[in-house]
């Protein structure tokens, strides 16, 4: 018997959320006998191997790497997860979205206070990804089947939803697991 | 220079007995001594009338036409709805910014011309139509806006170009405006003639509860679109407790295409204030009020005229034709641009000086409106009937129009038809009749009430217009052969988020919401799951906005989705790998390509 | 007896006394109706709509309006809490609301009445507005990016302080807050003390070197849904 695959990334993220997948503890065990994982920075698998039955996204977009990476997700899994508040609403990273763009740049790399930068240039190499005009949520971009608010949502929530989507089984999630912080 | 700013304001305030209950015309006249409102200019009059200055401010930046920045010495405000566009707004639009080498929304650095565009002026009979002030310009051409920037640039004005005044008292001096009244069908009873005074003599011949009685047997109901029993809002407003009563007339015509009210303010007003007069009568108020919208402000010297003539004619101020305790007057207050003042209970805090929110129901204004006092709120269209029932009789108008709508109504026509303007046509006409007496056969379209109406499609054009079936306050567009209904509904949608005065959340946000999903559908970025959404999303702010305004502005897109969805069919698809269409790529990194100076190596689409 | 006036809220009959509003009446008898522009010492202003309720079959704002003998009023029917999410998520998307590093958080109404109607995440597209910080004042700051315009502080301010320090300005999508001064909030009346401070549901106006005082699971909405302490009061139970 095959078990189900999963697959995990963090995008505009802090991987806290991933920090809060490992929180589950030794219950991480009983999730490898109900899954495996594809890619996924637990695996350091890279590239899709194999179709998945849900995608674990952290984080929302904030470079066109972000974009890519998510649109991959929507055509390997069948369920796509948002998983804590950056990935829904674009969270801490998003907070540039009232600020335009170029000032953001200039103030990274040639007002900050902290910044040293003789030369005066916006670094352009081609390995870095260009950033998009403002941070997106991951429903922006692609459909998202469901979202786990957070920041992180606990091991609990995750653990359960996790549960009860590989078994089947309808979520009813007690009051204190939903929380947006 | 303060000094000298504050001894103006000083002056205007006391010109209105330093009364905050007339913000509205103080900060007009700052406005217009000074070309903007500003903070200074808030703090001298919150000293003045002694209220805070963030009440002035809050009052000031309601307002379309109030600015806190100081404006040119023209404005010129060109109509941009969509009839207006049909007939080549945008090109004027264009030769404006040419001439005067700015763009809309601004001003030239030497303070002489502002640009601004501004919703339906009640024009749309004689598009584009534009404001220059408080004058009014009609069927703009490239050349005419070209003239009158050569005019503006070297006068400062436009007098000089003579423009030729329109028919019957568009010519009067005291109107003195290239505005044409279009009145092309006339029935028996708004512009029939009328002996000033008839109406009320027939009025004080008996009680005011039986003049009541008399407007009730008439089923008179609201004209302007509600179609609330006229009869029975007085005998609420008579039966509420209090001696001060008002009786306010709703002339704040904003509705998109309805005009027909600037034709009873030209050619009739003196019905207008007789049937007020009667209303005072009925149900004992002392005072009236006029509330005018901004963009008629070129009327109100002559209206003032009219009121003053009956004042001196003893058909208004103490003990009216003689009778004994009626003593009634009219004032008219101003607006200054926001089309929710047309809703009652907005009008109602726009003349007491404040923003025109609209108030919490109950109390209702009858109950408790201007001022605290009884108020009953009713459109210049129904007034006008009222002074004709009073001297008619009431059976003579509830034998007219259909079962549920007696009477007569005026219809205010436009778009694509060979005889746009005011019609007076018995209530029940299909909406077929009407397209064929203003020559409109080849319709596909026909916009019945004005942007809150409803997008009739020819399977419906056998419809009757009449408060049952095709509710309107007067506004009737009709749309040829090649018109995109899509736009349409995105321009009235437009046209809500701009006027929404913002109080409620669904039709603050909601509107907004509607309008960029509905631009996705348009740019042929949408699903079919959008147009569920947009339909949840319109109930939404149907069933739980807070006012007449929020409950109908999703019509544009609801009714289109009813009468016309094939049009979105066509436009949507299936979004393709999950993939949403409205997210493109190579927008979101443009800004980055720009500042970094290379293009993205990644591009796939 | 004779002046109490009877009416249902979702088939439970309910006694009230004249005057009240249907919010008032569900108060008084331990039914909660979601609400957040609402507050039990400010005049009621009706402009979240959060607590729509149909009344005979016509939507109505419960805070605004008075009870009436016999009247039907449905709550907690599918249709009205679709409205009240989807009002509640126009909210969230209408400003900029991060919850992970807000000093209300779990004391947020806006925060606890979206747990309480289940929202995950808003199903509208986010506006991401660019607004305004006054941190001017030396006990007090407004953050524009968490204000939801219910206009408890302008209340407050007028019908509890005295004073006149808040007020709206703009219409439409671009209403917002403004102060009683040329600019800043340092230079109103406006004192760390005054209610149209503690009266504001969000963190939209806060008190300076406050910040996350109450430890997370102790918080007022962590371990109990909001309109609990309504609920406990229940009379028919």
């Amino acid at each position: 018997m095959t078990k189900p695959k999963v697959a995990t990334t963090s995008l505009a993220g802090c991987f806290g959320c991933h920090m809060s997948i490992l929180d589950i503890d030794d219950r991480i065990l009983k999730l490898v006998e109900l899954i495996d994982f594809n890619k996924s920075p637990v695996t350091d698998i890279k590239k899709f191997s194999e179709r998945c039955l849900v995608g674990l996204v952290e984080g929302g977009c904030c470079n066109e790497e972000n974009v890519h990476v998510l649109q991959d997700f929507r055509k390997n899994c069948d369920v796509l997860i948002s998983v804590g508040d950056c990935a829904i609403m674009g969270g801490i990273p998003a907070m540039r979205n009232g600020i335009s763009l170029k000032e953001c740049f200039q103030e990274a790399y040639q007002d900050g206070v902290t910044v040293y930068n003789p030369s005066g240039k916006i670094p352009s190499d081609k390995e870095l990804p260009l950033l998009l005009d403002k941070v997106y949520p991951c429903s922006a971009i692609v459909k998202m089947d469901y979202h786990m608010p957070g920041c992180p949502p606990s091991a609990d929530t995750i653990w359960e939803t996790l549960v009860a989507l590989l078994t089947n089984k309808p979520l009813d999630l007690p009051y204190e697991l939903i929380k947006y912080d | 220079m303060n000094e000298n700013l504050e001894a103006v304001i000083r002056e205007i305030c006391q010109k209105y007995a330093n009364d905050s209950a007339r913000m509205m015309d103080i900060v007009r006249d700052v406005q217009a001594s000074m070309g903007g409102v500003s903070k200074v200019a808030m703090k001298a009059i919150a000293a003045a009338v002694g209220v805070a200055q963030v009440e002035v401010e809050s009052v000031v930046s309601f307002y379309a036409h109030l600015s806190s920045e100081s404006k040119g010495k023209v404005v010129i405000r060109l109509c941009n709805d969509f009839i207006d566009r049909m007939f080549g707004a945008n090109r004027v639009a264009e030769t404006f910014e040419k001439e005067f080498g700015i763009k809309f929304g601004e001003t030239t650095d030497d303070g002489l011309v502002s640009l601004e565009y501004t919703p339906c002026i009640g024009m749309c009979d004689q598009p584009p139509a534009a404001l220059i002030n408080d004058r009014i310009v009609t069927w703009l051409s490239t050349d005419m806006a070209s003239r009158i920037a050569k005019a503006i640039k070297e006068e400062g004005n436009i007098d000089k170009l003579n423009l030729p005044n329109g028919d019957g008292n568009n010519s009067h001096p005291l109107v003195n405006s290239m505005v044409h009244n279009n009145l092309r069908e006339k029935g028996d009873m708004i512009f029939a003639n009328f002996v000033p005074g008839a109406a009320l003599k027939n009025a004080i011949a008996e009680t005011p509860v039986e003049c009541i009685k008399n407007v009730k047997a008439s089923r008179l109901r609201g004209r302007g679109g509600a179609g609330f029993p006229t009869g029975m809002k007085w005998e609420f407003t008579r039966g509420a407790d209090g001696d001060e009563k008002y009786v306010l007339c709703n002339a704040d015509e904003g509705e998109p295409g309805t005009f027909k009210d600037r034709v009873i303010l030209t050619e009739a007003p003196e019905l207008m204030f007789e049937g007020m007069t009667v209303a005072g009568y009925a149900i004992g108020a002392q005072s009236g009020v006029v509330y005018l919208r901004g963009e008629y402000q070129y009327l109100t010297d002559f209206l003032n005229d009219v009121l003053q003539k009956r004042r001196d004619a003893g058909l208004l101020g103490k003990n009216i034709l003689g009778k004994e305790g009626f003593n009634f007057d009219i004032r008219i207050q101003m607006g200054a641009g926001a089309y929710i003042c047309g809703e009652e209970t907005a009008l109602i805090s726009s003349c007491e000086g404040l923003r025109g929110d609209p108030k919490n129901r109950p109390p209702f204004p009858a109950q408790k409106g201007y001022l605290g006092k009884p108020t009953s709120v009713n459109n210049v269209e129904t007034f006008c009937a009222v002074a004709k029932i009073m001297e008619k009789g009431a059976p003579w108008f509830a034998q007219k129009g259909s079962t549920g709508s007696a009477g007569l109504k005026l219809f205010s026509v436009s778009g694509d038809c060979k005889k746009p303007g005011v019609y007076e046509l018995p209530f029940g006409t299909t909406v077929k009749e009407l397209l064929q007496k203003v020559g409109a056969e080849d319709a596909i379209a026909v916009q019945v009430g004005g942007a809150c109406g409803i997008t009739v499609a020819p399977n419906d054009f056998d419809k009757e217009i009449c408060y049952d079936h095709l509710a309107t306050g007067g506004s009737v567009m009709v749309f040829g052969p090649g018109r995109d209904l899509l736009e349409l509904a995105h321009s009235f949608m437009e046209f809500f988020e701009e006027e929404s005065c913002g109080y409620c959340t669904p039709c603050r946000v909601g509107n907004t919401l509607l309008k960029r999903r509905l631009e996705y559908i348009i740019e042929g970025k949408g699903t079919p799951e959008d147009l569920i959404y947009m339909e949840t999303l319109g109930n939404t702010i149907k069933h739980t906005s807070r006012c007449g305004l929020g409950q109908t502005s999703a019509n544009p897109v609801l009714t289109t989705l009813q009468n016309f969805r094939s049009l979105y069919e066509s436009k949507v698809k299936p979004s393709v790998d999950g993939l949403q269409p409205s997210f493109s790529l190579d927008k979101a990194v443009g800004l980055s390509e720009e500042i970094v100076g290379r293009k993205s190596i990644h591009h796939h689409d | 007896m004779s002046d109490k006036i009877k009416f249902t809220i979702d088939d439970v009959e309910i006694e009230a006394e004249a005057g009240q509003t249907i919010l008032q009446a569900a108060d008084a008898a331990g039914v909660y109706i979601p609400r957040l522009c609402a507050n039990k010492n400010l005049t009621p202003h009706g402009s979240c709509r959060v607590c729509t309720v149909k009344v005979n079959g016509r939507s109505q704002a419960a805070c605004t309006q008075p009870v009436a003998p016999g009247i039907n009023v449905e709550s907690e029917s599918e249709e009205i809490k679709a409205y009240r999410k989807s009002l509640v998520e126009m909210l969230f998307v209408e400003g900029n609301h991060y919850c992970m590093f807000c000093e209300k958080s779990g004391n947020c109404e806006l925060q606890a009445v979206a747990y309480r109607l289940g929202i995950d995440a808003p199903k509208h597209e986010y506006l991401f507005p660019s607004r305004d910080v006054d941190a001017s004042h030396p006990e007090i700051f407004i953050d524009r990016n968490r204000c939801i315009l219910c206009g408890r502080c302008v209340r407050a301010s007028k019908e509890l302080d005295g004073k006149n320090v808040f007020q709206f300005v703009g219409r439409g999508i671009h209403k917002k807050v403004a102060v009683n001064s040329d600019a800043k909030l340092s230079d109103t009346e406006l004192a760390g003390v005054d209610m149209a401070v503690s009266s504001c549901p969000v963190g939209a106006i806060l008190r300076k070197r406050v910040g996350f005082a109450i430890p997370v699971g102790q918080r007022l909405y962590d371990a109990k849904p909001i309109g609990s302490d309504i609920e406990a009061s229940r009379t028919d139970k």
